[in-house]
């Protein structure tokens, strides 16, 4: 995934301001940030559905959201999209429909849906329906879906949000093993600074602006800070540092 | 590839094959209709409301014009065209908002799901309800209640579920305006009331004032209404009746063009 000059409007608002960046394939990359400072916007822009982007914004080779790439990026979004009076299972069963259409599909399809269920840990609840689970669960649910197909990019919005540690951990564990083994390149945000070590790249993000673009070790050493939350605040420091030396030599 | 222009990525589509994404496909279209029904299984309070609440309207009509049966033969068979269409635009109205509002929509749009597909698949799901629905409605009103139709029971039913399709589309179509459920509750005496009072129900477009008259020419509640009374009067299908179902199917399938170009896959 590459960005050059990706800037974003929304009414009159400039939400992303000329960001560039290069997300490696076969990677977690993690976008870190406080809450309002665009990365849902990003996200939304990489997969498609944000109006008024300008600039470059290429997505596995494709700019974002050629309808191509439809069934190639599984995204999920911040608050769990899924239908609250259907089951597990045919909540899956029906976005695996759209996914991959056609009886001749139908065997695929089933085993899709089973291995999704299973990668998310709900199985004991493949029939309960998902407007009478928890908070958490729903959001695996919405995970689930962004899962089926096997898509290369995976862009998920705070996935872990809301989440007790240890399926905090499970699910880090899975993005790990979806990124090893089928070889998918992940695009994880959070506002939680202690899941930035989990990642192999880190993008940290502020107003609208990319502060860093560099692995978790680079960036502490180069702030020579001892977490990545400190690496932030030094960076942010830095950054307001600039802004008032640039306005104060205006 | 990159994209440079301000309009975004949609640029340069136009230059690629649409491989994964066809306008209309009859898999996707049943899946979505499937998914529609299945939602509506797991809500049998609201399949009962939709399927007794027009049958129990007509049993009191029928009571309340004890003494007239002509009365009620003119008020049952209109009803038999609005139930569907307001039924139908309820449900529908709601059912999409929900949609927009909790993010499966967004979800769908950015998988290859056409827009074609999304809205044949709602119609297609509340259209056979409205079936159901009508045909419950008319068989009571024909056999149980002496509602006296000259024409055929059929040609009742057909313009029973133009009538709903109509509704779906409505529906589908105001729901893009409706932030919450209470706004799009609204909808319903904004859009369906003045119709309601305009059709012909309460008395004969011909006595109403011209500029009234006029207006109503122009609204499809007026036809579906008019539809129902010439199979009510007549055996055969007048041309006044093929012009009515000619201009609510056409009416309906506009709505459902106008419902489709509110979804946008990309949105601020």
């Amino acid at each position: 995934m590459h960005a050059a000059g990706l800037t974003v409007v929304r009414g009159p608002r400039t939400v992303l301001r000329g960001l560039g960046f290069t997300v490696p394939r076969g990677q977690i990359t993690g976008l870190l940030g406080p809450s309002g400072c665009g990365k849902s916007t990003l996200m939304r822009a990489i997969v498609g559905t944000q109006a008024k982007v300008s600039g470059t914004l290429d997505v596995l080779g494709r700019p974002a959201g050629h309808p191509t790439l439809r069934t190639r990026v599984g995204y999920v979004t911040q608050s769990p999209s899924v239908y609250d009076d259907l089951t597990v299972r045919q909540n899956l069963d029906y976005f695996a429909a759209i996914l991959d259409p056609g009886r001749a599909a139908a065997g695929r399809r089933r085993d899709d849906v089973t291995r999704a269920i299973a990668d998310v840990d709900l199985t004991s609840h493949t029939d309960a329906l998902a407007g009478n689970l928890s908070g958490g669960q729903r959001g695996r649910v919405s995970l689930a879906v962004a899962l089926l197909g096997t898509p290369e990019l995976l862009v998920l919005d705070e996935p872990t949000v809301g989440l007790d540690p240890v399926l905090r951990r499970d699910l880090w564990n899975l993005f790990h093993h979806l990124a090893a083994t089928r070889g998918a390149t992940l695009l994880v945000s959070s506002h939680v600074m202690d899941e930035a070590e989990r990642c192999h790249r880190l993008l940290l993000m502020r107003e609208g602006e990319i502060l860093a673009d560099d692995t978790p070790d680079a960036l502490r050493t180069r702030t020579g800070a001892d977490t990545v939350e400190a690496a932030f605040l030094h960076l942010v420091d830095e950054a307001v540092a600039a802004g008032r030396t640039k306005e104060s030599a205006r | 590839m990159s994209t440079t222009a301000t309009t975004g990525a949609q640029a340069h589509h136009h230059a690629q094959p649409r491989t994964h994404t066809r306008a209309l496909s009859a898999a996707r279209t049943t899946a979505t209709a499937a998914r529609v029904l299945r939602q509506l299984r797991h809500d049998p309070r609201t399949i009962a409301l939709m399927l007794l609440v027009p049958c129990l309207m007509l049993v009191l009509l029928r009571y309340v014009f004890d003494s007239s049966p002509r009365t009620f033969d003119n008020i049952g068979a209109s009803l038999l065209g609005i139930f569907p269409l307001i039924t139908m635009f309820l449900v529908t109205s709601i059912a999409t908002l929900r949609e927009r509002t909790s993010g499966t929509l967004e979800r769908l749009l950015a998988m290859p799901l056409g827009k074609g597909d999304l809205i044949a698949g709602y119609a297609l799901a509340f259209g056979s309800v409205a079936i159901i629905q009508s045909a419950l409605a008319t068989g009571l009103a024909l056999w149980f209640l002496g509602l006296d139709v000259t024409g055929s029971a059929w040609l009742l039913l057909l313009v029973a579920l133009l009538d709903a399709l109509l509704g779906t589309a409505l529906g589908l179509f105001v729901s893009a305006f409706a932030a919450s459920e209470f706004q799009a509750v609204q909808f319903m005496p904004a859009v369906i009331f003045p119709q309601l009072l305009l059709c012909g129900l309460f008395t004969a477009r011909s006595n109403m004032h011209p500029v009234l008259e006029a207006i109503s020419d122009v609204l499809p509640m007026s036809y579906a209404v008019d539809g129902m009374n010439q199979v009510l009067r007549h055996t055969d299908m007048t041309t006044t009746f093929v012009r009515d179902v000619l201009i609510v199917a056409g009416c309906a399938l506009l709505v459902l063009g106008l419902g489709a170009a509110t979804l946008r896959r990309r949105t601020v």
